[in-house]
């Protein structure tokens, strides 16, 4: 009697978290269903290349597809270099002690900063103080400071996973510290710092609070740096919140999820073939 | 790691040129820049948000901007009071519904899934924390609003929407978090458990769960802090009205939301009063940080 007690109840645990994995599943599959289903009409040539024009933005959405890729382009090219090397700095260098405590404790913070948050620090000091305006370097620079703590972990531990005798061999060859990071460490981690990137990159496309404070929300085909735009996701945001074309909101909403898709499984592919390549 | 580093410049010093040993130095300093960079940024949110939010506190007062019951800023009532109550409903609705989801979802993925199954759930997890937060707030406008709204009368702008929405925005935080601290649970005791008889489920519920709770733990709080900091999915389906929880389905407002809303027009003290809410948002997010980092050192310590 007992133990038919125990595998019932097993049993049906055993089904809740079948439930609870699943649901996961569930949800993912109903948000880019029901957002494929409703935008995969509206999406054309038309649509992607062309201006919106009138009241209700009909037309095309290609400034908001420009700016976004040019925020996060610029974003990235920002970003990169100073967290590859502060990276290098926390994996290569650096001896535990407060300094680098002090940096972990500030990039954790950073990476659990609300969006909102960023997008008024940003306001106050690259909008207004520094003054760049409602511009595509002003959201760059405020979106690198979101995109920082990710790459920055990333980075740190594909540098961690380079194994340390191909390190002594560099040494033992009589390389310095710095040739060695550079022409061993650093190609041996390459595709899982790029990873990390590409990740980064997608929270940044994904980006409402940030840009709508630091880029703006007028519609614009940016040139220059300094001039201003509106993202993908402002572009939904407002079209969504007025209510006032939602045909051109789903089609913006599947293309920015599109785009994010992309960004997401291209990272997971890089990361898998570079495994199978290791063995 | 540390090794590496503190044993590399003494043996070098004497075998390399002046010059060499300068502009290894010279990097060394330049990372260490580099790295600084994110004590930096923390330092400028601080200093920029605060700098503009802190003549609140003069401007408003301290008693009557934390302490303040209403948000009026047409009157000069800037009460953050129901906007913090907003913001702590919609977190600890979500956490209620999406932290159990999440954990089961991680035992899941632990535990019992099949190698097939996990390889089908584990990207659709983490897919799941790229979906920009503005599509998660189109989709909740448009399906689970109706939804909630034949439930709770209205137009379903309120808590409940907020919360179905956070809760599945929090998954991916926590069970990743909390698939990492059952996978650092030894096999051992795994197989210490089924040894003895125990079913699945009571190894989970006896064992592993306890086990990880202090991983688990921090996997919720940082949960908590996503869904406190959550801005765009929150604001579209909460109904901004910045008034006291009265019901599942009547609109509120939460911190994050009123400051976008009324940020596009707002001016002198009201605008003040928006940095003012950052920096409270600041600190609650740090505070929750400094929370989980402070248990993960008592953790370490009591081993």
């Amino acid at each position: 009697m007992k133990r038919d007690a125990k595998n019932v109840t097993n049993a049906v645990a055993l089904t809740v978290f079948w439930i609870a994995g699943l649901t996961t599943v569930v949800v993912l599959g109903a948000v880019i269903g029901y957002v494929f289903v409703n935008g995969i009409g509206r999406i054309s040539l038309e649509f992607i290349f062309t201006n919106p024009h009138g009241v209700n933005a009909e037309g095309g959405i290609w400034p908001t597809i420009v700016a976004t890729l040019y925020v996060t382009g610029l974003a990235m090219l920002i970003v990169t270099p100073v967290a590859v090397l502060a990276a290098v700095y926390l994996a290569e260098y650096a001896v535990q002690g407060r300094l680098v405590r002090t940096i972990r404790f500030a990039a954790d913070t950073l990476a659990s900063v609300p969006s909102i948050v960023m997008g008024l620090f940003g306001l106050a000091l690259f909008v207004e103080s520094m003054g760049f305006g409602f511009s595509v370097i002003s959201g760059a620079l405020a979106l690198s400071f979101l995109m920082l703590p990710i790459v920055m972990r990333t980075t740190e531990e594909a540098i961690r996973a380079v194994p340390k005798y191909i390190r002594w061999g560099s040494y033992g060859l009589g390389a310095s510290k710095w040739q060695t990071v550079s022409r061993v460490v650093l190609p041996a981690a390459a595709p899982r710092i790029i990873t990390g990137i590409i990740l980064a990159a997608g929270r940044a496309v994904g980006e409402t609070a940030v840009v709508i404070f630091t880029m703006g929300t007028m519609i614009n085909l940016p040139v220059l740096p300094t001039d201003p735009g509106r993202s993908m996701t402002v572009h939904l945001y407002q079209l969504a919140m007025e209510g006032i074309n939602m045909p051109a909101a789903f089609g913006t909403a599947l293309l920015l999820m599109a785009m994010v898709l992309a960004f997401n499984l291209s990272a997971r592919w890089l990361l898998r073939r570079n495994r199978r390549m290791q063995g | 790691m540390s090794e590496t580093a503190s044993e590399q410049p003494r043996q070098q010093l004497k075998l390399m040129s002046r010059s060499t040993y300068l502009k290894e130095a010279a990097l060394k300093n330049l990372f260490l820049l580099c790295a600084t960079m994110a004590v930096a940024g923390v330092v400028l949110i601080f200093l920029f948000v605060g700098w503009r939010g802190w003549p609140v506190f003069a401007e408003v007062g301290l008693g009557r901007f934390l302490g303040g019951r209403e948000w009026l800023p047409t009157e000069g009532l800037f009460g953050i009071l129901p906007l913090l109550v907003g913001s702590l409903v919609v977190t600890l609705g979500a956490l209620a519904l999406g932290a159990p989801l999440a954990i089961g979802a991680a035992v899941f993925l632990s535990e019992i899934a099949p190698p097939r199954v996990r390889a089908v759930v584990r990207p659709a997890v983490e897919l799941l924390a790229g979906v920009p937060s503005v599509v998660y707030g189109f989709f909740g406008l448009l399906v689970i609003r109706p939804v909630v709204a034949d439930l709770t009368g209205g137009l379903g702008f309120g808590p409940l929407t907020a919360w179905l929405i956070l809760a599945i925005m929090i998954v991916p935080t926590i069970a990743t978090l909390t698939e990492d601290a059952l996978g650092s649970v030894p096999d051992g005791i795994r197989e210490a458990s089924y040894a003895m008889g125990a079913t699945t489920w009571q190894t989970i519920w006896r064992v592993l769960l306890p086990a990880a709770k202090i991983g688990i733990i921090d996997a919720v709080i940082l949960g908590m802090g996503r869904a406190i900091g959550e801005t765009m999915a929150v604001l579209m389906v909460v109904g901004n009205a910045p008034v006291f929880f009265r019901g599942l389905g009547k609109p509120i407002s939460t911190l994050t939301s009123q400051i976008v809303m009324d940020m596009p027009y707002a001016s002198g003290t009201h605008r003040t009063a928006l940095f003012g809410l950052a920096i409270i948002l600041f600190l609650i997010s740090m505070g929750l940080v400094a929370l989980v980092r402070g248990l993960s050192r008592l953790r370490e310590e009591s081993r």
